[in-house]
């Protein structure tokens, strides 16, 4: 396994408030609260904004590197600035549609801080001149789509949204739009897709970003919740003083969600680049330790689609291209524990029958093919096992993602953490995704896959309904773990 | 049967290397398509020529390097670009594809031998050549219900469907009736129509064609054959004038099946679900299989012997009595070439009457239809033209013709603008919509022509409506097309003349595409199925010289049209009608005329496949042989001849009606000098201008888009004169060079017009349309609505009656009316109202349609209740009244 050393230069003695200064106040998700508490005045940052020009705005941003929070990791500045010049409208789509198993930042940030993410719409919205805003909210999340409906209103009540905003010539309409439960729509196409009305399937490539042809075939800028909610502190308080958080790389602060089996699982603002995995689950700010009498045995490092990782892993610090050289993904942010109680084929059948069910059914590979490593990884844990099937198993994983997977970022080839070419089958990387906990876990623990097809593990097989045992421990700490998969 | 690529022209060659050879393709071109012209054929399921690539099936991987390493892509996908290397073969893609079929086999479900695919499955095929061998699944299969019934004639197995999303794409894309879509998801996904709301498009059968498997089946044909049990003809689908070119498949001397084929011309492989099952009509057991004579009041089985031998004593007795003038012939619109110009020759040279006429009384003066400057469909749907839609609904009546405009409108940029007295199926495409009132298209077309623009409504329209058509046609860059058909048959046809006169006089360049819609009724034009006409889109007057050597006789005046002949033969005038296949009572605008026409006449010889209501009354019924039963060729709405193949032998002892027209003049003592549609082919390609050229061997060699008529004239030498002084057509023969006058003894066709031969006679010009004075429309009453009676896809006529998967899709007569105008009609509670027309009326039910204009109403022709019932053939516009049905 390569490593690559750590390029930290933030202060990490620095406090953890960019995004999270208000989950605290109890009425920080009112209009008053967010004026009044927290590291920065709401809408502080708006009025900055609009006393910059544009260009200005859209300069600061990206001066700061902010690096977007949905799993890419592709600078959002630099995302703003693919809209072709001169093409009008133009439009921001917020991706709220979190839903992969273990991911609840943005669900924390929308319900505890609305009013944080308007602000950001807002400010980006001036920045690319766009002149409407939808903000695409998971159907599951009741709770933050009323938080938002609420803040919109004060807002709009506030004459911080809608027409000549604060008495400028700047209008902006933000739409608050209800999702109907498809992971596949976090991909940005295919939120797109249903935004439109449409079937929420990914679109072909090219065009590769929306914003050159997004939603209405107009220029679109698809932001995560939390890449938006980062704008207002950085306003307030500059570039520079956005950087002295986190890494060279990764500036800024960002936030994880710690699920599975520790003490006090939930969403954590930690320093980019400088937080390592270990501090992450042992330091009583964040996760508080392992469950007493057990011990690690593997962990997903960066959501669902991550290669797993492994006790030796602990110490890498959670930085895009770190996890990705060392052949994992950051990816979302969603970091899954599992102790030595974990009963690795199931939890392997878990992660990809999530995929299966959420596969949109548009390609082959991705529909017949997580369906089918799901019914083998069930037959397995039924007894029903069969010597070949391990090596099925990855030889349709390789039908799938063909070659090693996946292809590591290679630092020294300056490339990305999304590899070129695509290694994959699939039009979108759904498909893929269930290839890694497949790979992850048969390269680990082949043993216990063949101790199950060869019924040496009969116990296990006993006890084998999967509904009976959740695979996280039981939810604690500043919020419940949001990892069911939607059947 | 994988479809090939459609043709290119490559204008910006680039070079692209396919496992190691350079090609040229054409810049932009799909890969796939590349490929497969240049010999490498990639598999693909999802992929249509005809369609927008979607690669979702993923079978078309293939390993191509751009510039930045070799890596994966659907060849379906991408654009060929200057100096892509593709590999077709290296492990990774056999890997890839292997990989992807076993992905489709494993919950396919294998159930072959009871399959209508198999034999001619994609999947099969695909397997065999591409597939893994052998299969690694053990699990339970996907099951659905087997099959599910999604209209009247589809059948959906959910159980095989591999979700290429080409029937789906396919209804949304390229028909607009967006009726079946994906549902669920993952594993799940299937194809289903939305509850409650069955997949009824005209255009449905096209899906079970492109189907890559057996999940879509059509009732007409399940079951009935295994595909290498088939065989097959090209023909050209007779069911209307658009010309669509199908393959005749049967098994047994029974027809099973017509597929489309693709011609770019034409129909890009799409068919409508009339023509597709029209098959049926043809197999129908109420088919004529021998000659029926009159006994007293009934008809009774004849021998032909005796049918031929009473019908040539009918007419010569006839012609004893009344002379040519008491002869008439309706009807022809839907024979083949071959037979059109043996029924020509015996009416007007044997007999000596022009009282022909192919259409009855629904279609145009055949001169504005052949004079007019001629447009193909290729002219009309040019990238950037515009689109003057004036005439009848092409998705009721011209269901290709509907595909081909609804693309150029939608994917090519071209611009419609449609006028007519009801929206169309073309509607939700068009840039702008003019709904006239009856009658008043010319006044329309006037307003949207005049400099100014208008201030005032005009026929009911108003001054904004036509102010935004008049910008989108002062905007026209492109070529200019007016689609010149008939959009109702209760206004008269001279109103859209008059339109059309208007549109010629001042738009420069336009050109017309015909929307006439019987099968033939252009072949049978040409060849001078119409009164004042001869052969080769020629004036009577003018070419009788020229027929006067070839022919025992011809007419000596203009005879009368379908109108007139009836309007004669009520007043009993007309000794002999014979319908070529024509149900007057059914068909003519005047049902009251048709009517007496019929009693007025005295003898009535029908040739037709069907006992209709009209050949009930005939005095000898001749059996005529039906689609498929007979060879030769078909002229379509663009003057594109293509040639028509036997498959099964004739129903019963039923005749092909050019022999039919033999024996008669036989029996009248004359010889026609012909004994096979070749020869009459021969006859055609000598004697008439516009077919001068035209030969089969010339014709075979265009075996799927055939040839449009006239061929273009060669290159003219050099003019020194000064192009203005020709304007008089004094001199014409540049343009029509003298022809070698025919001798009857010659039986071989010159190759080219000489035209430096022994000029006897010249040959005669082209006609040239000259319009008429224009029509008086009477002004709007206020007590009245005007009736608007145009045609629908399905209706009670012969045709869809006998075609069991089309008869029972011809909806129940209802007139339609503006929501204000219905609740002023104080229609009762059963919604049931009597129509009343001057003197004639009808009780029907009443519907409510807001897309109509205020003070029109609508019944369709065709239905349970006749809307010819309330239209007076002599009248300009039809208005109706209503009241409470009793």
């Amino acid at each position: 396994m390569t490593t690559v050393s750590n390029t930290a230069s933030g202060d990490a003695s620095l406090p953890l408030n960019i995004v999270t200064s208000r989950w605290d106040v109890a009425d920080g998700h009112t209009l008053e609260g967010y004026k009044n508490s927290g590291s920065y005045r709401g809408y502080a940052g708006l009025e900055i904004a609009l006393s910059k020009s544009p260009q200005q705005v859209g300069d600061e941003v990206r001066a700061a590197t902010v690096l977007g929070r949905g799993g890419a990791g592709f600078p959002a500045g630099t995302k703003w600035g693919f809209c072709p010049p001169g093409v009008w409208p133009r439009y921001i789509v917020v991706n709220g549609d979190e839903s992969e198993p273990g991911t609840y930042k943005d669900r924390i940030l929308m319900e505890r801080d609305p009013h944080q993410l308007i602000e950001g719409c807002l400010i980006a919205a001036y920045a690319i001149g766009a002149a409407q805003v939808f903000l695409y909210v998971r159907g599951e999340m009741a709770h933050a789509q009323e938080r938002i409906a609420a803040a919109l209103n004060e807002a709009y009540a506030a004459n911080l949204v809608g027409n000549n905003i604060l008495g400028t010539d700047f209008s902006v309409d933000i739409v608050l739009h209800w999702g109907a439960g498809a992971y596949i729509v976090g991909e940005e196409t295919a939120l797109i897709e249903s935004l439109e009305g449409n079937r929420g399937m990914p679109r072909l490539k090219p065009p590769y970003f929306p914003a050159a042809k997004g939603l209405y075939l107009k220029p679109t800028v698809v932001n995560n919740v939390e890449t938006l909610s980062n704008l207002p502190w950085l306003l307030n308080n500059g570039a520079e003083a956005y950087k002295a958080y986190g890494s060279e790389a990764s500036p800024g602060t960002r936030l994880v969600a710690v699920s599975g089996h520790v003490k006090t699982p939930g969403v954590f603002e930690i320093h980019q680049g400088t937080t390592t995995y270990r501090e992450l689950f042992e330091d009583e700010r964040y996760g508080g330790g392992y469950r007493d009498g057990h011990s690690l045995k593997m962990f997903i490092p960066g959501g669902a689609s991550a290669p797993w990782f492994f006790p030796e892993d602990v110490d890498l610090p959670l930085e895009g291209r770190v996890v990705g050289a060392a052949g994992s993904m950051l990816g979302s942010g969603a970091i899954v524990v599992m102790d030595d109680s974990t009963d690795a084929v199931k939890a392997c059948l878990r992660v990809v029958r999530f995929f299966a069910r959420e596969s949109c059914g548009k390609c082959s590979p991705c529909r017949e093919g997580t369906s089918w490593e799901e019914k083998i990884l069930q037959r397995i844990l039924d007894g029903q096992g069969r010597p070949s099937d391990i090596d099925l198993l990855l030889d349709v994983a390789d039908n799938i993602s063909p070659g090693p997977y996946p292809v590591a970022a290679d630092p020294s080839q300056g490339l990305a953490a999304v590899p070129f070419p695509p290694k994959q089958t699939t039009i979108c990387p759904l498909g893929p995704s269930s290839v890694a906990p497949i790979t992850s876990a048969i390269r680990r623990f082949r043993h216990e896959f063949e101790a199950k097809i060869t019924k040496r593990d009969l116990i296990a097989v006993a006890s084998a309904s999967l509904d009976d045992r959740p695979l996280a421990g039981s939810a604690a700490g500043a919020a419940a773990q949001d990892g069911a998969p939607h059947a | 049967m994988p479809e090939a690529p459609k043709p290119i022209t490559i204008d910006s060659p680039v070079t692209i290397t396919v496992n190691g050879t350079e090609v040229t393709a054409q810049k932009g071109e799909l890969l796939i398509d590349a490929c497969e012209r240049a010999g490498t054929y990639i598999p693909r399921f999802c992929y249509h020529p005809r369609m927008n690539p979607v690669g979702m099936c993923r079978m078309c991987l293939v390993e191509v390097d751009t510039g930045r390493g070799p890596a994966l892509q659907p060849s379906c996908m991408l654009e060929c670009g200057d100096g892509m290397s593709v590999d077709t073969q290296s492990e990774k893609v056999q890997k890839a594809q292997d990989g992807v079929l076993e992905f489709l086999l494993i919950n396919h479900p294998l159930d072959c031998p009871v399959c209508d695919k198999g034999g001619e499955c994609p999947l099969q095929d695909t397997t065999m050549s591409f597939g893994p061998g052998e299969s690694r699944w053990v699990e339970e299969k996907r099951h659905y219900r087997k099959p599910i019934p999604i209209s009247e004639t589809v059948n959906l197995d959910r159980e095989r469907c591999i979700l290429c999303d080409r029937c789906t794409r396919f209804a949304d894309e390229v028909v607009g009736d967006p009726l079946i879509h994906f549902m669920d998801r993952g594993a799940n996904t299937q194809v289903n129509t939305f509850p409650g709301e069955p997949f009824s498009s005209y255009f449905s059968g096209n899906t079970v064609q492109i189907c890559p498997v057996g999940a879509l089946t059509a009732t007409p044909y399940r079951f009935k054959a295994r595909p290498w049990d088939l065989e097959e003809v090209d023909s050209t689908c007779a069911g209307c004038s658009v010309g669509c070119r199908i393959t005749v498949q049967s098994s047994r001397n029974q027809l099973l099946r017509y597929n489309g084929v693709d011609s770019d011309a034409v129909n890009w492989s799409w068919l409508c679900d009339k023509g597709r099952y029209g098959f049926e009509t043809v197999n129908s057991e109420e088919r004529l299989g021998q000659p029926l004579l009159r006994q007293g009041d009934h008809l009774e089985p004849a021998r032909w012997s005796d049918a031929l031998a009473a019908a040539s004593r009918l007419i010569a007795d006839g012609l004893g009595r009344g002379g040519a003038d008491g002869f008439a012939v309706l009807g022809g619109s839907r024979l083949t070439n071959e037979a059109a110009y043996a029924w020509v020759k015996l009416a007007k040279g044997v007999v000596g009457s022009d009282n022909v006429d192919a259409q009855l009384g629904d279609g145009l003066p055949a001169e504005a239809v052949l004079g007019l400057p001629r447009a193909t469909i290729n002219d009309a749907c040019r990238p950037g033209g515009t689109i003057i839609l004036l005439g009848p609904d092409p998705k009721e009546t011209l269901g290709a013709l509907y595909i081909r405009l609804k693309h150029a409108v939608v994917e090519d940029g071209a611009k419609l603008i449609e006028i007519t007295p009801q929206r169309t199926g073309l509607a939700r495409y068009a840039a702008a919509s003019l709904t006239y009132r009856p009658g008043e298209a010319a006044a329309v077309i006037g307003a949207l022509l005049d400099g100014s623009g208008t201030s005032e409504s005009v026929a009911g329209l108003e001054p904004a409506a036509i102010a935004a058509a008049k910008a989108v046609l002062d905007a026209a860059s492109g070529p200019v097309t007016v689609v010149l058909g008939r959009p109702s048959i209760a206004e008269s046809a001279s109103t859209i003349v008059d339109a059309a006169t208007l549109l010629a006089d001042r738009v420069d360049g336009v050109r017309f595409l015909s929307a006439l819609r019987r099968g033939n009724v252009h072949g049978a034009l040409d060849l001078g199925m119409a009164p004042g006409l001869l052969p080769g889109r020629v004036r009577r007057d003018a070419a009788a010289e020229w027929f006067g050597q070839a022919w025992p006789t011809v007419p000596g005046k203009d005879g009368l049209d379908a109108t007139g002949i009836l309007q004669a033969a009520a007043d009993g005038k007309i000794d002999t009608l014979v319908l070529l296949g024509a149900d007057p009572l059914s068909d003519f605008v005047d049902r009251d005329l048709a009517e007496r026409a019929l009693t007025g006449a005295r003898t009535v010889i029908a040739v037709d496949q069907f006992l209709t209501e009209s050949s009930q009354r005939a005095d000898v019924v001749l059996a005529a042989a039906g689609f498929a039963e007979v060879s030769g060729t078909t002229t379509n709405l663009e003057s594109r001849i293509t040639i028509l193949n036997q498959k099964v032998t004739p129903a019963g002892t039923s005749r092909s009606d050019w022999s039919i027209a033999v024996d008669l003049a036989d029996r009248l003592g004359a010889d026609l000098g012909f004994e096979s549609p070749e020869e009459i082919w021969a006859e055609i390609e000598e004697l008439s201008v516009v077919h001068s050229g035209v030969t089969l061997e010339l014709l075979a060699t265009q075996p799927t888009e055939g040839i449009v008529v006239p061929l273009p004239a060669p290159e003219p030498a050099p003019v020194e004169s000064d192009e203005s002084d020709e304007a008089d057509g004094s001199t014409s023969e540049a343009e029509a060079p003298a022809v070698e006058a025919p001798d009857a003894t010659d039986s071989e066709a010159e190759p080219e017009p000489v035209d430096d031969g022994p000029a006897l006679i010249e040959a005669p010009e082209l006609l040239e349309f000259r319009p008429a004075a224009a029509t008086a429309v009477p002004p709007v009453d206020s007590y009245a609505l005007r009736l608007v009676a145009p045609r629908t896809m399905y209706d009670h006529g012969t045709l869809v009656a006998h075609a069991p998967a089309s008869a029972g899709l011809a909806p129940a007569s209802t007139l339609r009316l503006h929501p204000s105008d219905y609740d002023r009609a104080g229609i009762g509670a059963d919604g049931r109202v009597k129509v009343t027309s001057g003197n004639r009326s009808v009780v029907v039910a009443a519907s409510v349609d807001a897309s109509l204009p205020r003070g029109t109403a609508s019944l369709a022709v065709g239905g349970d209740v006749a809307v010819t019932r309330l239209i007076d053939v002599a009248a300009a516009v039809t208005d109706i009244r209503l009241e409470a049905a009793r």
